[in-house]
């Protein structure tokens, strides 16, 4: 376990892949951010890109299907010793989220990665505003 | 009403014919300028009872049309009802507690069968917090005053307060109508309109109590949208037509509230969640006696309400000297909770809110494992059998581990503890405020001023000393960190929905001098 290649910190299925490709023909761009706390935390929100403000403090986890995932990064901080999978679950969601389609919306599934995988793994980045054609970029 | 039958009704079939019997309806539109209105766009979902996950009723599926529709109702009414003697408007609220109290196991009932809880929970927590709450803000706003200045001689200040005007109020599923009640009562009583967003998972009990108190209030005065947060929600935070925006719910959406209010200019108010430790020092054990019997209840208490409140006790902090005579007799409590169906009132835990919300949890417990958490009892899903066996059902469960791991840090919204040691008084506020929420907290010990020193401490908006789980309409409620801005509860609560108008009038005839 200890030896496998890192992984990067968030990735999705087949099905949340697939469900991202749709919206974006139907709706543009999307974005998504990891939530915490109260009834819908552990939820990653939903949004066309540009939705919510993407600040300083923010951690850009990846790119999932050309979507960017962030993290606030007070909570990356906790979180960082697990990886994220981005999958689909049945139902709309509650909260601000946008549905992922076929009365589908997307889950966080969570996974511990070993002591070797964590060594491995590149530092997210951390994400910077806009350098003017509305995309963040990574520094890693 | 024949409340027997209410009583009586185990079966969710039983239960909703008796509610239907009661005038509860199969199909809700919005609540709109005092009535019920279809949705512009025609639209309905189906609102699951998660006892067995088959439907209750058909709700609207609003759009931003509806929101419209309400803000219009709401602004049609809104000046003759902020001119209102407070005398008036505490009579009305006075009558809405009163109307509740008078169907008080209807509201239960309705409440348990959408939200999953224990009906004992509903009967003696929910229905009745809600019904003081009305009355609080009844007595409140009959005390309200202004303040004046004498500046000098000549010139006095008054400060008066006045209502913002039409507010938007978006709440959650684990406590839809106390929820409603802590950002109604307040608000309306201050005199303003409201246009309320309850969540699409929960939104039954909101409704009911409309149809008991609709007639009630003038018309517009309280109007409910319900559907998709992303859609209507958005729509209602970002209006240029609410003066005011309170939210409950999980952080990125309360940063978005944020941002949304940054375009009308508009307060807001918001409630995000929290990570709650509950620190029992070492002398609660000091004697085998009632108080230790109630700190085994506190520490118990993460069960309440299945664990979703954002306030749940999720870290238990135990001082080293008693960690394993107290977790002996801590398990042993734990082990007595009684699930089953939530509609038999010796049931202590019911079902979590939603399928997706077990998921969620049993994603949580799957992680506790995989960061070398010893899961003490629990840990898993809960198969009632029966009728039941549809329903979400999580064991209560504890683990034991250290702070860092992600089950001491991140809301999990579920019965899930997870429990660590302390040595001194200093490292239980380190480890209590180790922790990006702060909402809440509770402190055990037979002494005064170690309990005094540790709650001053903890970076929390309530620390529950020698108690947990209270809920008077009189103490403020709300979160440090990114558990939110803002308080709720409390007479102070009336400042979140009024402004401060000065009249600053001059009484000399002697111009300025300076033209």
């Amino acid at each position: 376990m200890d030896e496998r290649v890192a992984e990067p910190p968030v990735v999705a299925t087949p099905a949340a892949l697939d469900a991202i490709a749709r919206m974006v023909v139907q709706r543009g761009p999307l974005m998504f951010f990891q939530s915490g706390g109260c009834c819908d935390g552990s939820l990653p929100i939903c949004f066309d890109a540009g939705e919510l403000i993407v600040g300083d403090h923010d951690v850009l986890l990846g790119e999932l299907g050309g979507c960017p995932f962030y993290i606030d990064g007070r909570q990356y901080e906790v979180w960082k010793h697990t990886q994220l999978i981005l999958d689909v679950g049945e139902g709309e969601p509650e909260g601000f989220s946008l549905p992922a389609g076929d009365g589908r919306h997307f889950i966080t599934v969570s996974r511990v990665c070993s002591p070797g995988e964590l060594g491995a793994r590149k530092p997210a980045g951390w994400s910077r505003r806009s350098d003017g054609d509305g995309s963040p970029h990574r520094e890693s | 009403m024949p409340v027997a039958d209410l009583v009586k009704a185990t079966s969710i079939d039983q239960a909703l014919d008796t509610l239907h019997k009661q005038g509860v309806r199969t199909k809700y539109e919005n609540f709109i300028g005092g009535k019920f209105v279809s949705p512009v766009k025609g639209k309905y979902f189906t609102d699951h009872s998660p006892i067995n996950g088959e439907p209750l009723a058909e709700i609207a599926r609003s759009t931003a049309e509806d929101i419209e529709k309400a803000l219009d109702a709401a602004h049609a009414i809104q000046y003759s009802w902020g001119h209102t003697a407070p005398a008036v408007r505490a009579a009305i609220l006075l009558k809405i507690a009163d109307k509740m109290e008078e169907n008080l196991e209807l509201l239960a009932l309705t409440e348990t069968l959408d939200n999953g809880k224990p009906i004992r929970e509903t009967r003696a927590a929910d229905v009745p917090l809600s019904i003081d709450h009305f009355r609080y803000f009844a007595a409140c706003i009959r005390a309200e005053e202004g303040a004046l200045g004498e500046l000098d001689n000549d010139t006095v200040a008054y400060h008066f307060k006045e209502p913002l005007g039409v507010v938007g109020q978006i709440i959650p599923w684990n406590f839809p109508l106390l929820m409603a009640a802590w950002k109604l009562a307040p608000a309306v009583g201050a005199g303003n309109c409201s246009v309320i967003k309850p969540a699409s998972n929960t939104p039954l009990s909101l409704l009911v109590l409309m149809q008991l108190i609709g007639d009630l209030l003038p018309p517009g005065v309280i109007n409910v949208v319900t559907g998709p947060g992303g859609e209507i929600g958005k729509a209602l935070a970002t209006n240029p037509r609410i003066a005011k925006i309170a939210f409950t719910g999980e952080t990125t959406t309360g940063r978005l509230i944020m941002q949304y209010a940054s375009e009308p200019i508009i307060p807001q108010t918001l409630e995000l969640g929290g990570k709650s430790p509950n620190i029992f020092f070492a002398d609660v054990m000091d004697q085998n006696d009632d108080f230790f019997d109630k700190a085994l209840e506190g520490f118990t208490l993460f069960a309440f309400n299945k664990g979703e409140v954002c306030t749940c006790p999720s870290r238990a902090l135990i001082q080293e000297s008693i960690f394993d005579k107290f977790m002996e007799r801590a398990l042993e409590r734990v082990g007595k909770i009684k699930m089953g169906n939530p509609l038999d009132p010796t049931t202590m835990m019911g079902a979590q809110a939603s399928h997706d919300q077990m998921e969620k949890i049993l994603g949580y417990i799957n992680v506790g494992k995989q960061e070398g958490a010893k899961c003490a009892i629990g840990g898993e899903q809960a198969h009632l059998g029966g009728d039941l066996e549809n329903g979400y059902y999580i064991k209560p469960t504890v683990f034991v581990g250290h702070n860092k791991m992600r089950v001491f840090q991140e809301e999990i919204f579920g019965p899930v503890l997870s429990v660590t040691k302390f040595k001194t008084l200093e490292e239980a506020i380190e480890i209590g405020n180790d922790t990006v929420y702060g909402l809440g907290a509770g402190v055990w010990s037979r002494n005064g001023t170690t309990a005094y020193r540790v709650g001053r401490e903890i970076k929390a908006g309530r620390v529950w000393t020698n108690c947990y789980h209270l809920y008077p309409a009189g103490a403020a409620f709300g979160g440090y960190k990114i558990s939110g801005v803002g308080r709720e509860n409390h007479q102070m609560m009336l400042e979140h929905y009024t402004q401060v108008k000065n009249l600053l009038v001059s009484y000399t005839p002697n111009a300025q001098g300076f033209f």
